[in-house]
């Protein structure tokens, strides 16, 4: 945008102190466009390779996971850990965020501490999800 | 606020007239998406995710399919609504118009190409 130079730019961005509620909100866009790009990729890819055919989608299997132990392999199991951990954040911020379309909860003390709520349940979640996946041995 | 001057509205300044519908529509697909996706990802859990053969039986299903292709629209159009917000954020010149052209082709393209998937599958049945 055309901005003349010479105007000093408003303080306020170096000057204030961070709070949850401004980490939950840059957050709600980071896992927004993480899961935009890499979940809608990720879903198209599983989508196509499933409707290719049982070898087509063998060959997805085969990328994803080792052939000795059948598992995950590192790097699509992080992916899928980030992945399921900025679900549960965006869902958790996106449900903040429709309470707070209402008008509720604006108040000092009830916004930080729904803020981070919405950081203990996704980060809380995600452990469980993730222990159910990996002790059950499922992929 | 006014509806500016007649220069600036011929100049395309101004509200479109469009702010309303896309807000109501994001809190909408945000609300689908709390049934749709959350429904997607228990199923992705419980499902056997290296069995085709279970894949295709699950999807031979309309109980699955469907609630799969509405998860599709759903989350395509509030990613195309949300990625908006972002690019119209962070890109101010004729960048802009690029990237929402490119948004606009990935969320089209992207919900197409898995709901012919789904379809596919849906419509081939279930492998013995």
């Amino acid at each position: 945008m055309a901005r003349n130079p010479k105007r000093p730019l408003s303080p306020h961005l170096t000057v204030w102190k961070w709070g949850p509620h401004m980490l939950v909100s840059i957050l709600h866009r980071a896992t927004g466009s993480a899961l935009a790009i890499g979940g809608g990729v990720l879903l198209v890819w599983w989508l196509v390779a499933l409707a290719g055919g049982a070898a087509s989608y063998a060959r997805f299997v085969d990328l994803m996971t080792s052939d000795s132990t059948g598992r995950l392999n590192l790097i699509p199991a992080i992916i899928l850990i980030g992945l399921t951990w900025s679900f549960l954040q965006h869902l958790c911020s996106g449900i903040r965020h429709l309470l707070l379309d209402t008008g509720a909860g604006y108040e000092l003390k009830t916004n930080k501490a729904g803020a981070l709520a919405t950081l203990a349940i996704s980060i809380i979640l995600t452990a469980v999800i993730w222990g159910l996946i990996l002790t059950k041995g499922a992929l | 606020m006014g509806n500016g001057t007649s220069i600036g509205r011929v100049r395309g300044l101004g509200s479109a007239h469009a702010g309303v519908k896309h807000w109501w529509h994001q809190r909408i697909t945000a609300g689908s998406n709390i049934l749709l996706v959350t429904w997607l990802v228990v199923s992705l859990f419980r499902l056997p995710l290296d069995s085709y053969k279970a894949l295709t039986l699950w999807l031979s299903s309309p109980w699955a399919s469907v609630p799969l292709i509405l998860a599709v629209i759903s989350v395509f159009y509030h990613l195309r609504l949300g990625l908006q917000v972002v690019i119209e954020d962070y890109q101010h010149d004729f960048t802009r118009v690029i990237a929402i052209v490119l948004l606009n082709f990935y969320a089209i393209g992207g919900a197409a190409l898995a709901i012919y998937a789904i379809l596919k599958v849906a419509f081939q049945g279930a492998v013995a």
